[in-house]
């Protein structure tokens, strides 16, 4: 911007008095210089993320409100084979077939024009009205085709002896379909059926339910045990660093290998975790820990708090080594007993903390997709929201309703988000 | 209340509850580690642990190790006994069981009743006391619990469908077999194409973590240091990205990689998992960065550095603790990335870890097989994370609450 009258104005300004001269306002060279270094800096990150995260976000809209299914995320096009049998001498009649389809059952197709490069030395009888064959490119239009449309062509041919000598055959020659359809995904066809048909059926507010007690059992539980655990670690003790770097095994193991692990040790033919209480006489006959319910359920959360208690425990554990034990000394001194020292001066250090991982839990327990889909595959009345996509869209085949359940579950991500800045802003601690 | 706090009340109280837990923890390692028939006895754990809360107020702690190790042994033999045992239980694990629930009963028993005393007990006694209970049960509870899934998962592995199904209590390993042990991992490497997809998870992990940082090094840098409008809506945004599930993601994700032809290929998983992490290395790196002091840098602008050099020659070699920390973490969520696998991935030719394991989940493929396979997943992020462990701790709490 070349915009110098800037700098200098036409009409002289008062000057301001001296004295409320501060530092100089607006920015500077310099501030502008360091604004488009970040931006510069940040852009690469900015890219890539708006590319991946924004985009698929704009689209999860766009599909929800498409009759979308598996099927059609296939491109709509025209078909062809060539199927073509020599003759045994030259001069014999022979056939040269063209199978011909649109590939989709419920979108037209239209302008559609088949080329081939016929061999030398083959000769076709009758050309259709609707081709045309200049040297040896073979061309036909067949205009619309609707859907689910399907036909033969068959032309009747005859060889020469070089031909057959030379060994050639039209199927050599790849032939070349082409046609215009309109595609599903990008056309401007909407529909509020996805949802419509989402909230009028009651499974929706039965699997509602399920994420709401998943999440809700899941992350209360995790950040109990991992208090309890934190508070067992805050001692000094031989092992205590093993005992540390054990209790975070559950999180940094791969899910796909604990939740297996799960499943084979509460298989209800051969688990030894069945084995083990039918052994103990604390049951009759081994139980179906992840196939019945509400047993199901509840195993989910158990496991749920048994991957995730390390990560509570760590922060913590953290937060309680950073408290300074004078206060805890002084509070000896005045008789407290170690519960009220607990209950009056450590929880209060750790409400903070507590809360900030509380809200963080809940947000990821309620995204969280891999654990139950591994366990019970959302079945026995395990389904939340975010297996309900998976099924919705790969087992149902239907992508726009799966597409639906995923704008209900951002939506419910936005309302927690909203609570979770109101309150980070006001306990930046993290 | 104060009669609860006589220490010939609470104490005893106590007793029967670990000695509860005790019998009940070497019952489930005796029976998971012999594969015979253990049990806790009520009867037994009710008066013999109101017996030993009582005597561990009065006799010395070898005296009562030594005395409770010889009577668990003798009320072994008669129906009163606290932990029972099948009728096929050879004698050492019968010798075994006595001496690990006597002194596992005596012993921590005698350090948790030494705060009280022979009669009533003041408050800051008997809470003292309970506290002392309540860390040994945590102990017992939470080692078990994180135990014995890594323990079922290995053990599994190493043993023969046969064997399983006969009896799947026991994981004694038959050692006369030797390597022949390892025949299920032997089994993978060799006919399911493992080593392969070792080396798929590997270096894809590996370049995820490059260009993580490589994007968010000056990311966070920016962030930290220079100031300009919109610093604060964008370090929130990150926090926000970092909040969208990822099934969210996946699924238009899987419709344009279906249609582009990325779907099946490396590099399409190389697009998508290093985006999933970057918001979670800029946090990390920001706090980082901004712990950092100015000052240094100042200095090196001041000497001519560009901004760029400073990041290079100042910021980096300051925060290599930090780069590991958040690269091991990077590595281990990338590693252990399992739904982007399991829904772009379907020719076994490509396959990631992860997404052969979830293969081997079928009724056709042995039980042992998918534990295997969990073990060699489970193996190399758990070498990484031992030997690392103070890194990753620190990367852990420093901002990633992800999971």
């Amino acid at each position: 911007m070349s915009n110098a009258g800037a700098d200098h104005p036409p009409r002289a300004r008062p000057q301001p008095p001296i004295v409320a001269a501060g530092p100089p306002r607006g920015t500077g060279a310099l501030a502008k210089r360091e604004a488009r270094l970040a931006w510069g800096l940040l852009f690469p990150t900015v890219a890539i993320v708006s590319l991946v995260v924004i985009l698929p976000l704009l689209a999860i809209f766009w599909i929800s409100f498409k009759p979308v299914g598996l099927a059609d995320l296939r491109p709509t096009q025209p078909v062809v084979s060539e199927n073509f049998r020599a003759p045994d001498t030259a001069g014999e009649e022979s056939r040269l077939d063209y199978r011909l389809r649109n590939s989709s059952q419920d979108m037209p197709i239209t302008g559609v024009r088949l080329t081939d490069t016929l061999p030398d030395g083959l000769t076709i009888a009758e050309i259709p009205e609707n081709c045309t064959l200049e040297g040896r490119a073979f061309a036909c239009d067949f205009g619309d085709w609707e859907p689910g449309f399907r036909d033969r062509m068959r032309l009747a041919v005859t060889v020469d002896q070089a031909f057959l000598d030379a060994g050639l055959d039209p199927e050599d020659s790849e032939p070349v379909i082409s046609g215009k359809a309109a595609n599903l995904l990008t056309n401007f066809q909407f529909t509020t059926e996805n949802f419509a048909r989402l909230f009028s059926s009651d499974e929706f507010y039965q699997v509602l339910w399920v994420t709401i007690v998943y999440t809700v059992f899941g992350t209360v539980g995790a950040l109990l045990f991992g208090l309890f655990a934190a508070l067992l670690l805050n001692h000094e003790f031989p092992g205590k660093g093993v005992l540390r770097g054990l209790f975070l095994f559950p999180y940094v193991a791969p899910v796909i290998a604990v939740a297996f692990t799960w499943v084979t040790l509460f298989d209800p033919f051969s688990g030894s975790a069945n084995a083990l209480l039918v052994q103990m006489g604390v049951v009759d006959s081994p139980i179906n820990f992840f196939g019945q319910r509400p047993l199901a359920l509840i195993m989910v959360i158990v496991f749920e708090i048994w991957r995730y208690f390390p990560l509570s425990f760590l922060f913590i554990l953290a937060r309680m080594q950073s408290i300074d034990t004078d206060m805890y000394e002084a509070a000896n001194m005045d008789g407290a007993s170690p519960f009220q020292i607990f209950w009056y001066l450590s929880m209060p250090m750790l409400l903070g903390i507590l809360s900030v991982l509380f809200l963080l839990r809940f947000i990821w327990t309620f995204n969280k997709f891999d654990d139950i889909f591994l366990l019970t595959g959302g079945n026995a009345g395990t389904r939340t929201l975010t297996v309900n996509v998976y099924e919705q869209a790969f087992a149902v085949s239907n992508i726009g309703a799966g597409a639906a359940v995923a704008v209900v579950v951002f939506a419910c991500l936005v309302i927690f988000s909203v609570f979770f800045f109101r309150f980070m802003s006001r306990e930046e601690g993290l | 209340m104060t009669a609860l706090r006589n220490g010939f009340v609470l104490g005893p109280l106590i007793g029967v509850l670990w000695l509860f837990l005790v019998a009940t923890a070497v019952a489930v390692t005796l029976s998971f580690a012999t594969g015979m028939a253990f049990r806790p006895g009520l009867l037994g754990v009710l008066l013999f642990g109101l017996g030993l809360g009582a005597a561990a107020l009065m006799v010395p702690r070898l005296a009562l190790a030594a005395g409770a190790v010889a009577l668990t042994a003798l009320l072994m033999l008669t129906p009163l006994a606290p932990l029972i045992t099948g009728p096929q239980v050879s004698t050492l694990s019968f010798i075994l069981g006595a001496a690990m629930t006597g002194l596992g009963a005596a012993l921590p028993l005698a350090g948790m009743l030494r705060p009280l005393p022979r009669g009533t007990a003041t408050r800051h006694e008997a809470e003292e006391s309970i506290l002392h209970f309540l860390f040994w049960a945590g102990m017992v509870i939470f080692t078990a619990a994180v135990v014995i899934p890594f323990y079922v998962m290995v053990m599994t592995s190493l043993k023969s469908q046969g064997a399983l199904l006969q009896n799947p209590l026991d994981f004694s390993l038959d050692l006369s077999k030797g390597f022949g042990l390892f025949r299920s991992y032997v089994e993978l490497f060799r006919d399911f194409n493992f080593g392969s997809y070792l080396w798929t998870s590997f270096y894809v992990s590996v370049l995820t973590v490059f260009i993580t940082l490589l994007f968010s090094v000056p990311g966070a840098y920016a962030v930290a240091r220079l100031r300009f409008r919109g610093r604060a809506a964008l370090s929130r945004s990150v926090l926000l990205i970092y909040m969208v599930p990822m099934i969210v993601l996946a699924l238009p994700i899987y419709i344009a990689f279906s249609m582009t032809g990325l779907r099946n290929t490396i590099t399409g998983l190389l697009m998508i998992y290093p985006v999933t992490t970057i918001p979670v290395a800029l946090y990390m790196l920001q706090g980082y960065f901004r712990g950092l002091p100015g000052e240094v840098e100042e200095a090196g602008l001041m000497d001519g550095l560009s901004r760029l050099q400073v990041i290079w020659k100042i910021t980096l070699p300051l925060s290599l603790p930090a780069l590991a920390s958040v690269s091991l973490y990077i590595f281990m969520i990338a590693w252990n990335e399992f739904l982007l696998a399991f829904m772009l991935l379907d020719d076994p030719s490509k396959f990631t870890l992860t997404r052969g394991v979830a293969m081997l989940n079928s009724s056709e493929i042995p039980r042992q097989h998918l534990m295997a396979g969990a073990v060699i997943a489970t193996l190399p992020v758990m070498a990484l994370f031992l030997g690392l462990e103070r890194f990753m701790t620190k990367g852990l709490t420093a901002g990633s609450v992800k999971g």
